[in-house]
């Protein structure tokens, strides 16, 4: 049991996919507006990545050594596609915001790094908490970044207002501010890992 | 022609695929130390770009759309990308062996590039027709070489500098794109047509 707990323990804090990996910049940059935005798109990742690496880790010995990376990609394929039928169905509004991000999910390059790494190595259920937490610690670094670019550019929090509108900084929703918010965030983040 | 001309201002400046639409940052920041590797990186991505969006252009109208299978998109897509990566490696081990040397670390990576996706996705959303995807393509593809080359030159300036022990190399070299990024947004007035 504590072995399962220090697999997700470990996606999260120590090889944080966005902080310390530095994998999956695209949606991580394009999809953080704000922090609901943020969220929505760390959940949508992380259930992909729960359910491809739990089939990916069932499959590794079914799967021929040569031709892998295209059968991982195959099955990645196929949980986005549900995922995006589903969204499509029963939250248009979700699927307006982050339009081309979601089926761009396939190209992630965490989904196929946990994959490889990870999936094809280990046992169903170890991939399983591999999955969920590395999901865990996606979402929470976008939501970090939402909230902080919703903060500074729009003064509010998840939608609810901290300080008034008019003393925000734009720049921070626009497209510049996503790169600046996150070389920030991950000079924090390295200088806080190397104080401890 | 003006509408040929829109597009290509529009996808090299206006709404460039690294600074505005987020696309191809992995390679942006990956390959982006050396000029040299740069140039390389850009035009093996302009080649996969332009031959993805055609091919999966013809596959959208006269396979998937016909038999109404469009929800497959995705995974086509990214098989038929991923197939021509492959096939681009083999025709250039065979024909030209300098230029397979040159590129042979990036080219296997084009194929997680979401840019290549991504082109391939918006022509279908914008529905464009295929001389316009051919040309979004190629243009899209040239703002991505130019956001590459110019960003490498600076980054390569940067790896001299005596920056704070954090803030070395992503860190600083994200808050440069979002600099470049805010100049790239000066474009964003032009008007075409």
């Amino acid at each position: 049991m504590k072995k399962y707990w220090k697999i997700i323990y470990n996606g999260i804090i120590p090889s944080n996919p966005v902080f310390v990996l530095l994998l999956g910049m695209c949606a991580t940059l394009g999809t953080t507006s704000s922090a609901i935005n943020g969220l929505m798109m760390g959940v949508a990742t992380a259930a992909v990545l729960i359910c491809s690496n739990a089939v990916i880790s069932m499959l590794k010995n079914v799967i021929p050594d040569k031709v892998r990376i295209p059968a991982f990609i195959v099955i990645i394929a196929t949980f986005v596609t549900a995922l995006q039928l589903l969204i499509n169905a029963y939250m248009p509004a979700l699927n307006a915001s982050l339009g081309i991000f979601i089926p761009l999910i396939v190209v992630n390059c965490i989904l196929l790094g946990r994959a490889e790494a990870f999936a094809s190595k280990n046992g169903v259920l170890a991939s399983l908490c591999d999955g969920l937490g590395t999901g865990i610690g996606f979402t929470f670094a976008l939501t970090l970044l939402g909230a902080t670019r919703e903060l500074l550019g729009t003064g509010s929090l998840f939608g609810f207002s901290i300080y008034p509108e008019d003393y925000g900084m734009l720049v921070f929703v626009l497209a510049p501010g996503a790169f600046i918010a996150l070389g920030y965030l991950i000079a924090l983040v390295n200088k806080l890992r190397k104080n401890i | 022609m003006l509408t040929y001309i829109s597009i290509i201002i529009t996808a090299i400046f206006i709404n460039n695929i690294v600074f505005s639409q987020f696309l191809g940052i992995c390679p942006f920041l990956g390959v982006s130390k050396k000029t040299s590797s740069a140039l390389g990186m850009g035009a093996a991505v302009t080649f996969v770009i332009t031959l993805a969006t055609v091919v999966c252009w013809l596959i959208q109208y006269f396979i998937l759309e016909p038999l109404g299978i469009t929800f497959l998109q995705t995974i086509i897509f990214i098989l038929v990308i991923a197939f021509l990566v492959q096939m681009l490696e083999l025709i250039m081990k065979k024909v030209t062996p300098a230029l397979y040397q040159a590129l042979g670390v990036f080219l296997p990576l084009i194929t997680t590039n979401c840019a290549v996706l991504g082109v391939a996705i918006l022509v279908v959303q914008k529905g464009f027709n295929l001389m316009e995807s051919l040309t979004y393509g190629i243009a899209t593809s040239i703002g991505f070489t130019l956001a590459l080359w110019i960003f490498s030159g600076i980054r390569e300036q940067l790896a001299l500098q005596h920056a704070p022990k954090a803030m070395r190399g992503i860190p600083l070299a994200l808050i440069c794109a979002g600099i470049l990024a805010m100049a790239f947004m000066g474009f964003s007035g032009i008007k075409i047509g």
